[in-house]
């Protein structure tokens, strides 16, 4: 069992509350830092995805998994993000390094957009009012032809630093890893601040919320504000990744996909939102991975891979909904009080009220 | 002037009248108990007050201002805090986390600085620990506090939930119904914690109270409700002992 | 114009109608909100068209086969799966069914390929006039179809017992089994239902949209209905699926023509801003 004698409040609040943390990311730093130089193009390609998929999942997790509010329709975020940047790198023509800010905050603001008719939705409301705008969002981009190229799509460049160019995958890797690292940060500091800790109330219960004097109007709208800057910047980092966006990447699959993330992952901590990111952007791999178990038959359908994430989200709904972070915190906890470890700890208590519907 | 006035409250759900014309007032450093049937409209009363629900009629003036149109998280501001008599903690999070929030109101950083852990987030949140440190140790929670809310036993829970009115740093505490759900030794500390919100924190008490002997113990006036309309207001031991207070309790001698 | 289009529109509002009623039953009965609804539609139509031309069965033989397969398909799924959502939060709900309707759609694929195929119904097509407007004889077919459904329906629900148990269980579980009535098994009898309702509208839509194992998308539309119509409100599933017919119709014809597309989500939002319970629906307050 690991145990910290703390003798400060800073040492309960600080970012490494246990020494042995810090050298463990170093490591897994030094990893990332290798990682390209032994890797191929396919791989380094692969994980700067992942990267930006870490991003919107941060965000996403932000709005979902702290702060209760249901978003089908993230998607429509990214899509602000990327054709930000498609519009002002590739159209008018500016520096990418003003575009990608620009891309957070244009996001940001179709997030209060969006932010403010959902005050007075919860659950089911906001996902299906979410999810509309998702769609109506996918309509805009096809039809608002001067901005976004239509349903012909956008060419976007790599950027560059001055006369250092990013435009090989391994280049790019490293400005999405750093991308990554800092948004890390920004969440666990939104975690461990008042802000954050009224996310969590307002989720949990909107009337004591209230009663402590936390302005849920403001606070959700904050949630919106930030997740959608989030997704945005990770909108604007995935343009040039994948050199030319059209409709079709943003749609409510690619909506979908951001919320299976953040399941599988684990709702509500930053770690799940790394696992999920990770683990369903390599999903396709690691299927290729486990052919050999599978029957050939089965394995060469078109449509086996789309299957098998169904399946997965199922199945993660059914018997882990905690996500890959909730088991590894409970296989943690197993190997810390072994041979203590009881097998009911964390048997879930189901509760037959109505009153999840009229929170 | 009264820390609290109740005027002429009147709601009404649908063809029931909640509360029909409640006047009472509360002194400043004491502690005030409203007592009554159920379904006589005391959870009513103390939503109309929280700000939860709007009084169709009537005022409710706190240190001489109206608030009873006020939004619900602006009552805090004004020095009012309230239990619920079925705890309303914020179920996944620390006990530590739940008092904190109580802080919440107090903060004076921005969501940016908050993201940049700026050293003026950082000083906020060791005051903000010093305090709510302090409301544990007034409450005896020290030992629970990094453990889920979720999974303490009701009697702490209702102790988290007295700490997270108490780190609002309140003038006027409403507690609803605060010794439901627990046993003898706790309704007890109960007592001796009311007690010492009053003496020591000068903080006024109002509760929602079925058990007469807390009723006894700690509060020096009383207001009984009967089908939304006050029956008696007076000390303790006058409304206790009024006939008609007697009667919507016992019912009537045949 | 405007009556064409209108009447038109109600071929598709009565799919619309069909495939929100299908989901309100489920989510009345089992609180369960299930986002693959659509995708029980497809796979009714898709077993009707393999009865049909693989089966080489005649055609009301195909239709009461696939209903039959369809409730059975619906039971089964309760009893093997949906059971153990009963009592999870919302957020899980929405996403498993959401997980399953990809499911779905990927095993639909495998088995029939991506390919679009034509089911026929053995009606002509000629076109029948009424006045000024014309309807083709599978949209007065569909109308028809659905009108005698929501009658049978009706009559279910009110009279037999089944049908009053039913509504016990929508309206609180926990007294209908101190009825003594077999919960359980109501709900394997709503899936079942509801499967064979989609199951009809499937086979309704079919010759208006052709089957493709991407044709469950339209069911999503099955919500903006369901919420116009007020949410857990069976006639207002009705009301509000020929509503959204029938005025996405009308957009596609006075206004640009991609506006059509996305005129149901317009009115949803439209609808939860303005009035978050649709037209039958009951605002419902937590209680503190």
């Amino acid at each position: 069992m690991r145990f910290k004698l703390k003798k400060t409040y800073m040492e309960d609040i600080k970012l490494f509350p246990y020494k042995t943390d810090m050298v463990w990311y170093g490591l897994l730093l030094m990893l990332l830092v290798f990682f390209p130089l032994v890797a191929g193009h396919y791989w380094t390609y692969n994980l700067t995805l992942a990267g930006i998929y870490c991003i919107v999942a941060l965000g996403l997790n932000i709005l979902t998994g702290y702060t209760g509010q249901i978003s089908l329709g993230h998607a429509a975020f990214f899509a602000v993000g990327a054709y930000s940047v498609g519009y002002l790198t590739t159209i008018l023509g500016w520096s990418y390094w003003i575009a990608l800010p620009l891309a957070g905050f244009s996001a940001a603001a179709s997030g209060l957009v969006v932010a403010v008719p959902a005050l007075r939705l919860s659950g089911l409301y906001l996902a299906i009012a979410t999810m509309g705008f998702g769609f109506i969002m996918e309509q805009v981009i096809v039809q608002w032809k001067s901005v976004t190229g239509g349903a012909n799509g956008l060419l976007i460049n790599r950027p560059s630093v001055g006369s250092w160019s990013l435009s090989s995958d391994s280049e790019y890797y490293y400005l999405v890893v750093l991308m990554v690292a800092v948004f890390v940060l920004l969440t666990k500091n939104l975690t461990r601040s008042p802000t954050g800790r009224a996310f969590v109330a307002v989720r949990d219960s909107e009337v004591a919320a209230q009663t402590m004097g936390i302005p849920l109007a403001r606070v959700k709208v904050q949630a919106f504000a930030v997740s959608a800057f989030y997704t945005g910047i990770a909108g604007g980092l995935f343009a040039p990744l994948i050199n030319f966006i059209g409709p079709d990447n943003f749609s409510i699959v690619e909506s979908i996909n951001f919320i299976v993330m953040i399941i599988v992952g684990g709702l509500g901590s930053i770690h799940g939102s790394i696992f999920g990111a990770v683990f369903i952007t390599l999903l396709s791999e690691f299927i290729r991975v486990s052919k050999d178990l599978i029957p050939a038959f089965l394995r060469e359908q078109v449509g086996f891979q789309t299957a098998v994430y169904g399946l997965v989200l199922m199945l993660f709904i059914l018997f882990e909904p905690t996500g890959i972070y909730g088991r590894w915190l409970k296989l943690k906890y197993l190997v810390q009080v072994f041979p203590l470890y009881r097998k009911d700890t964390f048997r879930r208590v189901r509760r037959f009220q109505r009153s999840e519907r009229t929170r | 002037m009264a820390l609290l006035e109740v005027r002429g409250l009147y709601k009404q759900f649908g063809g029931l009248k909640a509360l029909a014309g409640v006047e009472f007032d509360v002194e400043e450093g004491q502690a005030h108990a409203v007592i009554g049937p159920n379904g006589a409209g005391k959870s009513t009363l103390f939503n109309c007050i929280n700000g939860i629900c709007r009084a169709d009629r009537g005022s409710i003036r706190f240190k001489g201002k109206d608030i009873a149109g006020l939004a619900p998280h602006k009552i805090p501001k004004i020095g009012i805090a309230r239990t619920f008599q079925n705890v309303e903690l914020f179920r996944n999070a620390t006990v530590l986390n739940n008092i904190l929030l109580g802080r919440y109101m107090h903060k004076r950083t921005s969501l940016l600085s908050e993201s940049l852990f700026l050293p003026s987030v950082k000083k906020q949140e060791l005051e903000a620990r010093r305090k709510v440190e302090e409301v544990m140790d007034f409450l005896d929670l020290q030992a629970y506090r990094d453990r889920m809310v979720a999974e303490l036993p009701f009697g702490i829970q209702k102790s988290v939930e007295l700490a997270r009115a108490l780190a609002l740093e309140p003038e006027l505490l409403l507690l609803d119904e605060p010794s439901s759900g627990l046993n003898p030794e706790e309704t007890q500390d109960l007592c001796f914690w009311i007690e010492d919100i009053k003496e020591e924190l000068g903080i006024t008490i109002l509760l929602v109270e079925h058990d007469m002997r807390v009723v006894t113990d700690v509060a020096e006036r009383a207001t009984a409700l009967d089908f939304g309309a006050v029956i008696a207001d007076g000390t303790t031991e006058e409304v206790q002992r009024n006939p008609e207070v007697i009667r919507a309790f016992l019912g009537e001698e045949d | 114009m405007f009556w064409q289009l209108a009447i038109s529109g109600m071929a598709l509002g009565c799919v619309y109608a069909l495939i929100a009623l299908g989901f309100v039953l489920i989510f009345k009965a089992t609180e369960v909100i299930n986002f693959a609804q659509g995708e029980f539609m497809m796979l009714g139509a898709f077993v009707a068209f393999s009865l049909l031309n693989y089966g080489h069965l005649p055609f009301w033989m195909s239709v009461v086969l696939t209903l039959l397969i369809m409730a059975g398909f619906g039971a089964v799924l309760d009893r093997v799966v949906m059971r153990h959502l009963v009592g999870e939060p919302v957020f899980a709900m929405v996403m498993f069914t959401i997980g399953l309707s990809i499911f779905l759609r990927s095993v639909a694929g495998m088995i029939w390929s991506t390919d679009t195929y034509t089911l026929a119904l053995p009606f002509g097509n000629d076109i029948v006039r009424i006045g000024s407007v014309a309807l083709s004889r599978g949209d007065l077919l569909v109308v028809g179809a659905t009108t005698l459904l929501v009658a049978l329906l009706f009559l279910f629900f009110r009279f037999t017992d089944l049908g009053i148990a039913m509504q016990a269980t929508s309206q609180n579980q926990f007294a209908t089994y101190l009825m003594g009535i077999n919960v359980e098994r109501v709900f394997s009898i709503t899936w079942a239902l509801s499967a064979l309702v989609a199951a009809v509208a499937g086979i309704l839509l079919a010759p208006i949209l052709f089957l493709h194992k991407d044709m469950g998308f339209i069911g999503l539309k099955a919500f903006p209905a369901a919420v116009l119509g007020g949410f857990g409100s069976v006639p207002g599933a009705i009301v509000g699926g020929l509503i959204i017919g029938v005025s996405e119709n009308l957009a596609g014809g006075f206004l640009p023509l991609w506006v059509k597309d996305i005129f149901a989500y317009i009115v949803l939002i439209a609808v939860l801003i303005i009035r978050p319970e649709g037209i039958f629906g009951i605002e419902e307050k937590k209680k503190v």
